[in-house]
């Protein structure tokens, strides 16, 4: 009997769901793609930012990577609500919000 | 321990992305900070009470949950916690676990002020080994923003909708902090999210390694019940703080210290213009309600400067 959450698809019978709907396992959540609730996207320009990292803890959905160097990386637009809150608290306006064309 | 944000945010991230919060919520913030105050070898039971934190990250078969995670009602998150605790003092000294387990409990504005209260006045009376982290949004937001005790004065909310009846909310926001201190917990403190998160990272520090039942009070602003464009959350707190409506201190053994003094605490408009919510206070005829918001604002202020020795 299987306890993991990649295998309970939406094509698997209420039969077969794991027992006590028990997931042996965290973070799941990984797996689901919130980008795609996005109408603004923010971009960063690298030659403005001075990696400062206030962008940083302000993100709702973990989406501003922090390197083990200690540099900020590219958005991970795959949880990026597009909320905005990264390109206002920039202090170099390195972050503009633009419209994201799918 | 000297704080240090590169430092901090290089350690990982205990909360997955992938939940299905909003954008632009303040509660996903706060329940990564606090995490990310956690040593990394640490070990931690997380509980939450029923809240729009718990529905939305904890469905079936996704969590956003990287350690441990229980949830049982909406009631009983501290009682829930106290178990667990009690059950890892048991285990612990019966040799089955070797490891330093840490336990945080997250419960919204709704299960903290209202309905979880009393579970929570309950664990810290026996004195239970946990931190519970209030975050608090100022109404039930998950169900469609019903006013709950912690909603401010003239609040519009769905059960409390301004008009020619009611002015909003009748009632003043309950101040559960200074509630909580009555308890005689060794650590209690309030905060928000501010500037390089240097104070609630280290608050959230000191509780969960302070031992006994401690308290996090963190605002966290909710941009779909207080009507405001979701990148404004940082002017959001920040206003909070400067005029004083969200004061940040904590309270050690029963002493208070305040963690920050506004240079110019600005007036109440400041915080009240950023928001939908109070929209109807600036309407002319209105000028009264931000003028009594302002009495009971410096009210609380004087009360908590006294209170510092201040």
């Amino acid at each position: 009997m299987t306890h993991l959450a990649k295998d309970m698809t939406p094509d698997v019978k209420w039969r077969d769901i794991t027992p006590g709907c028990n997931i042996f396992e965290g973070g799941t959540s990984a797996s689901v793609q919130t980008g795609d609730w996005r109408v603004l996207k923010p971009v960063i320009d690298w030659d403005k930012c001075r990696q400062c990292l206030l962008c940083a803890p302000v993100c709702p959905d973990m989406s501003i990577p922090v390197g083990k160097d200690g540099k900020r990386g590219e958005f991970d637009y795959f949880y990026c609500k597009g909320c905005g809150v990264c390109a206002n608290v920039c202090p170099f306006d390195a972050i503009t919000m633009v419209k994201d064309e799918k | 321990m000297a704080y240090n944000l590169k430092e901090n945010l290089m350690k990982e991230d205990r909360f997955s992305g992938g939940h299905r919060m909003c954008a632009g919520c303040g509660s996903p913030i706060a329940v990564r900070t606090v995490l990310r105050a956690l040593d990394p070898e640490d070990k931690a039971v997380v509980c939450s009470a029923t809240s729009c934190l718990e529905v939305s990250t904890f469905m079936y078969p996704y969590n956003a949950w990287k350690d441990s995670f229980i949830h049982n009602a909406f009631e009983n998150a501290a009682a829930t916690i106290s178990g667990v605790e009690a059950a890892y003092n048991l285990m612990k000294k019966k040799g089955k676990i070797d490891e330093t387990w840490k336990f945080i409990t997250f419960g919204g504005d709704g299960g903290t002020y209202d309905i979880g209260f009393q579970s929570l006045s309950g664990a810290f009376e026996r004195g239970h080994d946990f931190v519970y982290v209030c975050y608090d949004n100022e109404a039930y937001m998950n169900t469609g923003i019903q006013r709950s005790s912690s909603t401010p004065h003239f609040a519009d909310t769905t059960t409390t909708p301004a008009g020619t009846v009611i002015p909003g909310k009748l009632q003043q926001k309950k101040n559960l902090t200074r509630i909580m201190v009555a308890h005689g917990s060794p650590y209690v403190a309030q905060t928000t999210f501010i500037g390089n998160f240097r104070d609630i990272t280290e608050k959230a520090h000191k509780a969960i390694y302070t031992k006994g039942p401690c308290f996090l009070n963190v605002m966290a602003p909710c941009p779909r019940g207080w009507r405001y464009p979701t990148e404004k959350l940082m002017e959001v707190t920040k206003a909070a703080v400067e005029t004083c409506v969200w004061p940040l201190y904590e309270v050690i053994e029963g002493k208070y210290v305040l963690n920050y003094m506004p240079k110019n605490k600005l007036p109440v408009e400041e915080y009240l213009r950023l928001q939908g919510r109070f929209a109807h206070m600036f309407k002319p005829g209105n000028e009264w309600m931000i003028e009594q918001v302002q009495q009971e604002v410096d009210k609380n202020w004087e009360d908590l400067l006294k209170l510092c020795n201040m």
